[in-house]
């Protein structure tokens, strides 16, 4: 592999900066099971990072360690420059790390509109009690958030569902207000865990303009894990391969699908 | 107007009136139910802890005085002050945050993810020791609970209505505060929830704990604020009844009459626990003044639970709850 020290520029001419998040030696078990093993790879400023893999490989795992979700067993998590020390999750999301669930992890109660506002809570300043007496900076501060929600509301093209409680969208649009939910805190890394399963055709292609737009748009640095390898190969810069805990490949996707490991873990191979 | 429908509408006013009272207790059930699925049977020991607090303060009591005494064997009681009902008030409520923030560390963080069945014990557990907690940090003895709240009948309200209809409604002055107290209460709750940031995290952490982690809130601090809350609240309760019928054990047997109320308005539901409250405040003293004479009265004891076991087979989430649909 090329050295990429200094960052490197993608084949459609984008500029990708330096590492944002690096993975060093993360082994993963939970009791015998070894679901992770010794796995390292980074991901840079303003890149699209696919994890792909067969059923079971551990794509999850990783990505739940990556949002503090599983704490490794062994092995160090760099972040922006820094060993990160154990944290739970929702101190991983202060640090500006977003994600998405692979089954939907929405309040189903509230509308669409205070979905995304929760997604601004990292970024809310004033304290309970300004808040409970709305005194100060509290108003200012709703007001200023509830302005990105509607940027993000507009982006996603769901204005039209703004104040339709979660619970009665059908899938599809679930997904587009979890990802909404995850845009509106600005992250620094995006995390998507399988963002177009279950979707049919047309849903999968706009889901994929939309991770694209945001790339784009925001310059959002975005880690995502998916089964459908032709989707995974035209959105990502750089992918990784994962089969039975173990990383089998990493480089562009032309790289990877010539990768005769990777070949032999999606196609199967002859034992003889 | 005949005699026997004037004197049916004062019993429904008394009865709105003690279903206020109810509906207090209900709410602090509710609070901790929709936040993290926990039925917290302490609530009426939380109200009674919190009533013996504030006399205690209030009386400038020294806490845990018999332990002390017997111990070192001195002879301390009070430490010869009063303290200001309204200072007394906000000082008991900073003891119910701490109180909050203990059961948190040391209950709730342990038992993370266990089925409910093992949460409800835990509160089981909770209710008990913080009865023996209580006895021990202020004395068992009964207590009068006084700040000043007005008592007595309602003079205006008997004058007016004598003048209306020749007869006098007998209306508790305790009862009207209680009720004005209750709605405020209510209503700066809603506010909170719906319009705030920590509101906002309080449902979300209600309704997934897993999304509220990835958006960044910190389940622990909801659920401090959350038993602050709820603490808050039995607070209130504890002052209005501990006000009506003096500090003691069966203060905490309120929380048993917040059950029918549940289990009518549904356990997720503010306003269900408010209108719940009402129904079973106004039924059992409207049932008691027309059924118990030909019963031989005492109807009250159980009207309230029949009631619920009636809507257990009719309307098993109450009337406000969520009904649930389980996916095949």
């Amino acid at each position: 592999m090329k050295d990429m020290s200094e960052g490197y520029v993608t084949a459609d001419g984008r500029k990708i900066g330096g590492v944002l998040m690096e993975m060093k030696n993360i082994t993963l078990r939970f009791g015998g099971v070894v679901a992770i093993k010794d796995i390292s790879f980074d991901i840079r400023e303003g890149e699209i990072r696919a994890i792909i893999g067969p059923n079971g490989a551990g794509k999850s795992s990783m990505l739940n360690v990556i949002s503090g979700f599983y704490i490794p067993s062994e092995g160090e998590v760099f972040y922006k420059g820094s060993k990160r020390p154990q944290m739970r999750p929702y101190q991983v999301a202060q640090q500006g790390i977003a994600r998405t669930f692979q089954n939907i992890a929405l309040f189903e109660g509230m509308t669409v509109l205070d979905n995304i506002m929760t997604g601004r809570l990292t970024n809310m300043k004033s304290n309970l009690f300004q808040q409970a007496l709305w005194y100060g900076k509290a108003n200012e501060e709703e007001m200023a958030n509830r302005e990105k929600v509607e940027r993000v509301i507009d982006f996603l093209e769901i204005q039209s569902i703004r104040k339709t409680p979660v619970g009665r969208l059908p899938y599809g649009l679930k997904k587009r207000v979890e990802l909404a939910r995850a845009l509106a805190a600005e992250p620094s890394l995006l995390l998507l865990d399988e963002p177009m399963a279950g979707m049919n055709v047309e849903e999968k292609e706009d889901m994929s303009r939309f991770i694209l737009d945001v790339n784009d748009e925001f310059g959002t640095t975005i880690a995502l894990i998916e089964h459908d390898m032709g989707v995974v190969m035209d959105l990502s810069d750089r992918v990784v391969v994962m089969d039975y805990g173990k990383k089998i490949g990493d480089g562009t996707p032309d790289e990877v699908r010539n990768n005769q490991d990777v070949i032999d873990a999606y196609l199967g191979v002859a034992h003889d | 107007m005949p005699d026997q429908l004037l004197f049916a509408m004062e019993v429904t006013l008394n009865g709105l009136m003690a279903g206020v009272l109810y509906s207090l207790v209900a709410l602090g059930f509710v609070l901790i139910f929709k936040a993290s699925g926990i039925f917290n049977y302490a609530q009426g020991v939380m109200a009674l802890f919190a009533a013996m607090t504030l006399v205690g303060i209030q009386k400038g009591q020294v806490p845990f005085a018999h332990l002390i005494n017997a111990l070192l064997g001195t002879e301390v009681h009070h430490f010869g002050w009063h303290v200001p009902s309204i200072l007394a008030i906000l000082l008991t409520a900073g003891v119910m945050v701490v109180f909050a923030w203990i059961v948190e560390r040391v209950v709730l963080k342990h038992l993370v993810n266990q089925p409910d069945i093992i949460l409800f014990m835990a509160t089981i557990g909770l209710a008990y020791f913080m009865e023996g907690f209580g006895d021990l940090m202020w004395g068992a003895d009964i207590k009068k609970l006084d700040v000043g709240l007005p008592q007595g009948i309602n003079i205006a309200i008997d004058d007016t209505t004598f003048g209306w209809f020749g007869y006098g409604f007998f209306i508790d002055n305790l009862d009207i505060v209680a009720t004005v107290i209750a709605i405020l209460l209510v209503i700066s709750l809603t506010v909170f929830s719906q319009y705030s940031k920590q509101g906002r995290a309080l449902r979300a952490v209600a309704d997934d704990h897993q999304a509220a982690l990835s958006v960044g809130i910190s389940l622990r601090f909801i659920w401090v604020l959350v038993w602050s809350i709820a603490g808050f609240v039995a607070l209130v309760a504890g002052i209005m009844w501990g006000a009506k019928s003096g500090v003691q054990f069966s203060l905490s047997l309120i929380a048993l009459k917040a059950l029918p109320v549940l289990m009518l308005g549904g356990f997720t539901s503010i306003p269900g626990a408010i209108i719940g409250g009402l129904i079973i405040g106004v039924g059992e003293k409207l049932f008691e003044f027309a059924i118990g004479p030909l019963v031989g009265g005492a109807t009250e004891n159980w009207f309230a639970y029949v009631l619920a076991l009636i809507f257990l087979v009719f309307r098993p989430q109450g009337l406000f709850g969520e009904k649930i649909i389980e996916r095949v």
